[in-house]
């Protein structure tokens, strides 16, 4: 593609990323989430193999360390997800607690971020998740189409 | 005559499917809600978050979250599997 | 009856899709507008699970800043969210499978691709 459009896309990545953490991050507040997110992020990389080609991005997005984003986004929402044995599977234990333990005010309020026990980690692990994995498969695709193949 | 059968089987289909769906067993707007109601109700304690919906997937079924990131991990690895470049193959 | 009859029409409209969708799986060839059946088919039953939670004159269900009214059932946009994540997993499989058969057999028409060996 030409050099504007290489350019603008180059900046551009930065503000989907902010964005696309910022709807992570704030899923227990605001509509969104971790799906959401890693949606967001992950049409940002599709963004960035339509400006410069699926040749020069497979330098940078190699298959070894999306697989490992993916597999440690897995790791840790199994991890979370088993902490609170002690009472059930998937037991809330950080309601209450130090980290993220607030308790918001019945009703109508505007929303405080310190709250939600153990969603916001779980947001963050499924988006890592998400991200990881929508890309690799654009990438395999894009790439196929061009007769090469994913780099190790 | 295979046409004139599928036109028979889709046609019975449709009108049996659309007069289901002006007599629901509830009207539009109006549905029965013993569970959603706790649900709403008891969210911000219990779970302690402002969305509820975030709440359902993540604290309530988080069972289903699980399954579901599963079935996206074993879809990217069968496109990564059935996308890869062959070998040459040998004429015999 | 009138009333069931206009009140009821967002499922109406559902069971119009599905069937817009189950004509295109029966009756086209084209290996590409079957894929494009398939994602009808789940997107009429996306819609069809979103239309059973609503509630007359309601609010979404977040409690950050939000206005008077009775909130939506969220269960029903739970299950709606996980079906959508899958939807799309599952026609990134069928898209590359149909890219395989296409590089093996040289056409997209379903009856050129029936042979189980080779």
């Amino acid at each position: 593609m030409s050099k504007i459009v290489r350019t603008v896309a180059n900046q551009l990545m930065a503000f989907v990323l902010v964005f696309g953490l910022y709807v992570i991050m704030h899923g227990h507040v605001t509509p969104g989430g971790g799906f959401q997110g890693g949606a967001i992020i992950a049409s940002g990389v599709v963004m960035l193999i339509v400006a410069f080609g699926s040749g020069q991005i497979k330098k940078f997005l190699r298959e070894r360390r999306l697989s490992l984003v993916e597999s440690s986004g897995a790791l840790l929402f199994i991890l979370v997800a088993f902490a609170g044995i002690g009472t059930v599977f998937f037991y809330n234990f950080l309601v209450g607690s130090r980290i993220f333990g607030g308790i918001p005010p019945t009703g109508s309020n505007p929303g405080d971020v310190w709250t939600g026990g153990v969603i916001p980690l779980m947001n963050l692990a499924v988006g890592l998740k998400v991200t990881a994995g929508l890309s690799a498969a654009v990438l395999a695709l894009a790439l196929f189409s061009s007769g090469e193949e994913m780099e190790e | 005559m295979r046409q004139f059968f599928a036109w028979l089987l889709l046609i019975v289909l449709m009108v049996f499917l659309v007069i289901g769906g002006f007599e629901m067993v509830h009207p539009f707007g109006e549905p029965p809600s013993t569970m959603d109601q706790y649900i709403i109700d008891n969210a911000q304690e219990e779970a302690g978050s402002n969305n509820v919906v975030g709440a359902v997937v993540f604290d309530y079924r988080g069972f289903d979250t699980l399954g579901e990131a599963t079935v996206l991990f074993a879809a990217v690895m069968g496109v990564l599997l059935v996308l890869r470049a062959s070998e040459k193959k040998e004429e015999t | 009856m009138t009333e069931t009859l206009i009140g009821n029409f967002p499922f109406v409209a559902a069971v119009v899709l599905m069937g817009i969708a189950l004509y295109i799986l029966i009756f086209r060839r084209n290996l590409l507008k079957i894929v494009m059946g398939i994602t009808i088919l789940s997107s009429s039953v996306n819609l069809f699970l979103v239309t059973l939670g609503y509630r007359a004159g309601g609010i979404a269900p977040i409690y950050t800043d939000a206005p008077e009214g009775p909130m939506v059932l969220p269960v029903v946009q739970a299950l709606t969210l996980t079906n959508i994540v899958i939807a799309v997993a599952t026609s990134a499989l069928i898209l590359s499978l149909v890219i395989r058969i296409y590089r093996h057999t040289g056409s997209l028409d379903s009856k050129k691709s029936r042979r189980m060996k080779g």
